[in-house]
């Protein structure tokens, strides 16, 4: 990893420096005797409040992307500077740390927890961050209401339709101010009034200076974004910047 | 994340499964309910064994004619009667030579037809001394005991056993009737308080003669001098093995027998008897508590599957929660306090419960049972131990699990 050590310096979010950097990535998959390149070799740069969507058909590895992302996997060679902290050398429990602190998730099945309220699941990941308790009932109780679910903050994921229940996940993702909102297929489940819903959402959050990563596969989807990466066969095939 | 934020995590996860919690502490109550009971019944058993022995007397040491147990194990001469006199009786008490023997009893019995009125009872008659009482733990229900003066005089007097009493006069508030024993007419003077029967002989069965009476009119010939046994009564349980000692020295020396020589006398004591009785008891212990560690192991087991199932449907939680920032650490922990909680409760209700059917179940069952403080105290420990391992140890997998995997588990 000799461009990991070139490049210590810690970037502020906001200062003009990309947030992300992804230089040179590599990931290879094992699966017994068979080896799998899943990213071939990827320079991704995104700065600070942008709007980007990553897109491809499946096995494209934008999966990958977005796992390597949100430190939810690590590369097999290469590098990726977050905020300009290089996320391949620290262990699990910093990785940890840094997803809870940097990255809101909004994820394709919602993954929120059936037991907990809206609110509950909402708290969760301040929990995590060592946020006092009357505070994080404020700021969850403030996000719920920013996704216009302030009448359902008691409500059990049951309770919630299929938009709702995206809302409350995407509260949960913007309750930490991370550096980076990161939806993986956001609306593969939702009907197209959801879909409208939340993205609506994402566009008012892209407005109001957040960075939003948004991996899918849908070219309708991607349009909302300000900038679209295709990526097929473990590469950026091209690039798209709107106005 | 704190300790308590843990406990509040696991709490919501314990009362949002309460189907599944409710099953894992009730596999763990039964199992150490089931502990208490039959460990209490196993001691209970013990304590009701031993009690009885003690009821013969205690700090008591029983010296008996006949030499100790050959290798063959058969006894030579036990019992028979010519090896231990009323001499012998007599030397024991010397307050010289055994000074840490309080009291001496020696007894010839035998077995007789009283007679009262036209009711006859075939019973064991025991001629003793009038320190009967002191050295064989005994008392009177009514009347006087056999004093020293009718020892010497060979009066011909008899206190009975209170079953004995009912058995001749159907009732017994008898003192001063009169009993044939081989043809010759005994006052009654006394009735022996009722002290429970044992596994071999029936206390409250019995006739009392002065041991003078006894070897003179009932037994007599060459037989005259000779005693069954004698019993001896220590000072106290500490100066039992020094009466021990001494009872066999002052034995050996009368019957001038060599240092290392073959004893024609045997001395065994109130231990030995409890010992013996209460290894068998000991062994019922182990045996019942061998049955109640396999049913708590099968609840253990139980409990394990219903926490394994619980950690694979919970693997996508797991996975959000580390996403969410959650260090391996707290993943762990969250698990590690849930599955002690519900060890820990299971542990209390269950010794509870163990408890309360202790206290209540020997009035229907009639058997004691005795609650015992290490077996709830070890019980608890296991409860969690269950809990613990059972549980940590999927959920500790689970942990480890990439997150990305986690997540995508369905």
């Amino acid at each position: 990893m000799a461009q990991a050590s070139a490049l210590p310096v810690f970037r502020a979010p906001g200062s003009g420096e990309p947030v992300i950097r992804l230089a040179a990535a590599r990931k290879t998959y094992k699966t017994g005797s068979i080896e799998f390149e899943a990213l071939r070799g990827v320079d991704l740069d995104i700065d600070d409040g942008e709007y980007v969507a990553v897109v491809g058909p499946s096995g494209s590895g934008k999966s990958t992307i977005m796992n390597i992302l949100g430190c939810l996997d690590t590369l097999t060679s290469g590098s990726y500077l977050l905020a300009g902290e290089n996320v391949e050398e620290l262990d699990e429990a910093e990785l940890a740390a840094v997803r809870g602190r940097r990255i809101g998730f909004v994820f394709q099945q919602f993954h929120l927890l059936a037991s907990l309220s809206a609110w509950r699941n909402v708290e969760l990941p301040m929990v995590y961050a060592g946020v006092p308790r009357d505070e994080r009932r404020e700021r969850a109780v403030a996000a719920l209401e920013r996704v216009g679910l302030g009448d359902r903050l008691d409500n059990k994921p049951g309770q919630l339709s299929g938009g709702q229940q995206q809302r409350v996940a995407v509260a949960r993702a913007l309750v930490t101010e991370p550096t980076m909102i990161l939806a993986d297929e956001p609306t593969g489940n939702l009907d197209s009034h959801s879909t409208d819903e939340v993205l609506g959402l994402f566009d008012e959050l892209h407005a109001s200076g957040r960075t939003i990563v948004l991996i899918t596969h849908e070219q309708d989807v991607a349009a909302r974004a300000r900038r679209v990466v295709h990526v097929r066969d473990g590469r950026i095939q091209s690039e798209e910047v709107r106005a | 994340m704190n300790w308590a934020e843990t406990v509040r995590t696991s709490w919501f996860a314990i009362a949002s499964h309460k189907m599944r919690s409710a099953l894992t502490v009730l596999g763990i109550l039964i199992g150490i309910a089931a502990v208490i009971l039959t460990v209490g019944l196993g001691l209970g058993t013990q304590k009701d064994v031993s009690s009885q022995i003690s009821a013969l007397g205690s700090n008591l040491l029983i010296v008996s004619p006949g030499s100790s147990t050959s290798s063959s194990g058969v006894r030579a001469g036990f019992g028979t009667g010519s090896t231990l006199t009323r001499a012998d009786a007599e030397a024991l008490g010397s307050k010289v030579n055994a000074p840490d023997i309080a009291g001496v009893d020696a007894e010839k019995s035998s077995s007789q037809e009283l007679t009262a009125g036209s009711t006859n009872w075939t019973t064991t008659v025991v001629g003793a001394t009038p320190s009967y009482l002191s050295v064989r733990g005994r008392s009177l229900q009514s009347g006087t005991f056999i004093t020293a003066k009718q020892n010497s005089d060979q009066a011909s007097v008899v206190v009975l056993g209170s079953e004995t009493a009912t058995e001749l006069f159907g009732f017994t508030n008898v003192v001063g009737q009169t009993v044939t024993i081989d043809s010759q007419d005994f006052q009654v003077i006394g009735v022996l308080a009722s002290s429970g029967s044992n596994a071999t002989s029936n206390l409250d069965d019995t006739a009392i003669v002065p041991l003078s009476t006894m070897a003179a009119n009932l037994v007599g010939g060459s037989q005259a001098n000779s005693v069954s046994t004698v019993y001896l009564k220590a000072k106290s349980a500490d100066a039992l093995p020094a009466a021990y000692q001494e009872a066999k020295s002052v034995l050996l020396i009368r019957h001038n027998i060599a240092t290392g020589g073959t004893a024609d006398f045997t001395v065994s004591s109130q231990d030995s008897l409890v010992s013996t009785a209460t290894s068998v008891a000991r062994t019922l212990t182990i045996l019942l508590t061998g049955i109640a560690a396999l049913s708590l192991l099968v609840g253990g087991i139980g409990v394990m599957n219903i926490m394994l199932v619980s950690v694979t449907e919970r693997t996508r939680e797991i996975g959000l929660r580390k996403a969410l920032g959650a260090p391996p650490g707290a993943i762990r922990n969250q698990f590690l306090v849930e599955a002690g909680t519900l060890g820990l409760t299971g542990g209390v209700i269950g010794a509870a419960l163990g408890i309360v059917a202790a206290l209540t179940l020997p009035g229907v069952i009639g058997s004691p049972i005795e609650v015992s403080g290490l077996a709830i105290g070890l019980s608890l420990v296991v409860a969690i131990g269950i809990g613990l391992v059972f549980g940590v140890y999927p959920a500790t997998r689970a942990a480890r699990l990439a997150p990305i995997d986690a997540l995508r588990t369905e």
